[in-house]
């Protein structure tokens, strides 16, 4: 029999984990600096020639922060969270309310709070009905969503259906302009009618934005990082594998779990402030339940348990749709016969974590979950 | 909280109630059947339902059904549309079946991954019907179909070939024959499914997988086939419910099953999820009382009650009302 493809080390990763430290940091900061200039390079091949790039990478990065959040959440811990529109909701009308509807607070004091009202509203949904499970606590999110997007509609104090404008913008601090690249059959030259302020948050340009949540992925990533290696990330992982193997261990999975999901909707929470500021607009219609299924897509597409895995997902997820416009009217449908061929053809997700490689080589070949008994 | 409207129209909300929990039961039992046997929430069901409306639409506009037939002719319309929604939704739970989940089966995928082919194929399904026109159009039907596929982003109606009539009085409310048939078509469904399961051979082999698989086949059931059945009998009652759902609603849209398959899946949950009379009281239970709900606190607020149902449910009896089992009985 073949060697399944997912066994084989992927050379990229394995050349990179036999680099040399230093290298493998240089390597790090030279990709980050190229995706800070990626809207400024606007490179032809992946540059959207329909609606702004910079635009489409800033919807970009806020998929990508989702899909970190909620790859906490099924990844690590292994919760079916179908509600995470719910939190990025919240998220975004906390900003809404405090900077615009009933208040004028700072941006840079709103944002924070946005974070920390999903993060209560994370314990109170999680309390209660993280005790049930799996496949019920899926139905449980998926109500919860939908009560937060019901709730806004009704609420007078929430904007009802008309939703709030003029959130707040970050605090701007001029200091260079950077021109931007025009590209003319595969020659780049400088076009100086058209540049970023750099810390200009304004109206028309993205690329501000866009940087900001750049950066905010990043810091997510690193923070990411060091809890997934840590006690917490081992004792969610038990959890995930074997809750009762784990709970006789003496891992308090309850606990755990609910910690996973708070730190979900902690960056749900982020991202949907986020995305309130850029878009300086809040209503229902933005946060429907398809969204959810959108983002448990992109993790599960990308490999849940990877955190490279699903943030080449959530850009599958949000990026190919802006770059094929011209499918504009079919990609909802492609998008669906595109998730069978995938889950058919590489269950495992593109990028999927690396114990799980480890564990197909293991006799029996079993992956996690229950599988499909039959 | 109007305690006074629900008061004065406690009949009229409980029997709406029913007959749209009715109608919520016979597609819950989808859920609860594949359940049973697969551990697996069918995400795609709710299309299954979607083609079956759309089914009936089609039927009744074929044979030019109007509002004004003589009785013989109620009759047979009725159950031309009954019968083709049975057999479009049949027909499409088993190609759900045959391209989302067999393949994953034998590749034994996680049960997530099961999930998203599920979630993949509902995008599908409803894009499909949304986009019949240009479909059509890409075979060159699009002229002689053009009664049957243009506008296909609008709502899509039926011809009220039953006319709602007040057949007799509960204390004030006048129960209709639409409320009468659609309560007790669904009712007779139910029954009719359950002996199915309960007594038939086929049956057995359901109730034996949803037990134990291994055993099941050692026994020298044939799982494959099994699941095919359940997937069919899910997608008849589905078709029933579609049928049922378009006498008494009359419009229908490419993406009408989302939130009714949310409410059915609810539904079964409610009553016990595997269990067929589980999903029989699960429905009608979230019906009613999403009526009352709604008549006390305005009925903006009528899928956030069902939600609330769901979640104390869950708290105070995490198995369900009924328990959780195909099999009926529990010790």
């Amino acid at each position: 029999m073949n060697i399944p493809e997912a066994v084989r080390p992927s050379t990229v990763r394995a050349n990179l984990s036999a680099s040399p430290k230093w290298l493998k940091l240089i390597f790090l900061v030279a990709a980050a600096a190229f995706m800070y200039a990626l809207p400024i390079l606007e490179p032809p091949i992946i540059s959207t020639p329909d609606t702004e790039f910079a635009g489409v990478l800033f919807t970009v990065t806020t998929y990508v922060l989702v899909a970190l959040g909620l790859n906490i959440v099924i990844g690590y811990a292994g919760l079916l969270d179908l509600g995470y529109i719910g939190f990025y909701a919240v998220g975004a009308y906390t900003v809404a309310v405090l900077g615009s509807e009933h208040g004028h607070l700072s941006w840079l004091i709103c944002l924070p709070i946005a974070a920390v009202v999903a993060t209560l509203s994370g314990l109170i949904l999680g309390a209660p009905t993280l005790r049930v499970r799996g496949d019920y606590l899926a139905i449980v999110t998926l109500g919860f969503g939908e009560i937060i997007r019901l709730t806004a509609i009704n609420s007078s104090w929430l904007g009802a259906a008309f939703g709030i404008s003029d959130v707040p913008k970050p605090p701007s601090v001029h200091l260079f302009e950077v021109p931007h690249l025009v590209w003319n059959r595969g020659v780049a030259s400088v076009d100086l009618s058209n540049k970023s302020t750099f810390l200009e948050f304004g109206v028309i340009d993205s690329v501000p934005y866009y940087w900001l949540g750049l950066t905010m992925v990043i810091l997510v990533l690193i923070a990411d990082r060091l809890i997934k290696d840590s006690r917490v990330g081992r004792s969610w992982e038990a959890t995930r594998e074997d809750e009762n193997a784990a709970e006789v261990m003496g891992v308090p999975t309850f606990k755990f779990k609910l910690l996973a999901f708070a730190m979900g909707a902690f960056i749900g929470g982020l991202s949907g402030g986020l995305y309130a500021t850029v878009n300086s607009f809040v209503s229902p219609a933005s946060f429907l339940l398809l969204y959810s299924i959108l983002f448990v897509a992109a993790v599960v597409v990308g490999g849940a348990g990877n955190r490279w895995g699903v943030i080449v997902g959530a850009i599958a997820v949000a990026y190919l749709p802006e770059r094929f416009r011209g499918f504009t009217d079919y990609r909802v449908m492609v998008f669906g016969i595109a998730l069978i061929a995938l889950a058919i053809f590489r269950p495992q997700g593109l990028l999927p974590p690396r114990r799980t490689v480890r564990a197909r080589k293991l006799p029996g070949g079993a992956i996690e979950g229950g599988g499909l008994n039959a | 909280m109007d305690y006074l409207y629900l008061y004065d129209n406690f009949w009229a909300l409980t029997v709406t109630g029913l007959s749209l929990g009715a109608i919520y039961a016979l597609i819950a039992l989808g859920y609860t059947l594949v359940y049973g046997v697969l551990q697996l929430i069918n995400f795609a069901h709710s299309e299954v339902f979607m083609y079956g409306t759309f089914a009936v639409s089609w039927v009744l506009l074929f044979v030019g059904a109007h509002a004004n037939g003589s009785l013989p002719q109620v009759i047979g319309w009725f159950a031309m549309a009954l019968v083709a929604a049975m057999l479009m939704s049949c027909a499409i739970a088993l190609l759900l079946e045959r391209v989302a989940y067999r393949p994953l089966r034998r590749r034994h995928a996680p049960r997530l991954v099961a999930l998203i082919s599920a979630i993949g194929a509902s995008f599908a399904l409803a894009e499909a019907m949304g986009l019949r026109d240009r479909i059509t159009g890409w075979v060159g039907l699009d002229d002689v179909l053009h009664r049957y596929v243009f506008n296909a982003r609008e709502n899509i109606g039926t011809p009220d070939i039953i006319h709602p009539e007040a057949v007799f009085r509960l204390f004030d409310y006048r129960v209709t024959n639409v409320d009468i048939l659609v309560i007790t078509s669904a009712f007779v469904m139910m029954v009719l499914l359950d002996q199915f399961v309960q007594r038939s051979r086929l049956g057995r082999g359901i109730r034996s997988v949803s037990q134990d698989p291994e055993a099941a086949a050692l026994m020298g059931v044939n799982a494959d086939r099994v699941i095919q059945v359940t997937f069919a009998l899910g997608g008849l009652a589905a078709g029933g419910a579609a049928a049922l759902y378009m006498f008494k609603i009359g419009v229908s849209r490419y993406d009408v099953g989302f939130i009714l398959g949310v409410k059915a899946f609810t539904a079964a949950v409610l009553g016990g999820i595997g269990n067929l009379r589980g999903a029989l009281l699960g429905g009608l239970l979230l019906g009613v009382v999403e009526n009352y709900g709604s008549a006390l606190v305005g009925s903006q607020w009528k899928d956030v009650v069902a939600f609330v149902l769901l979640v104390v449910i869950l708290l105070l009896r995490p198995t369900g009302l009924l328990g959780e089992s195909l099999s009926g009985a529990r010790a």
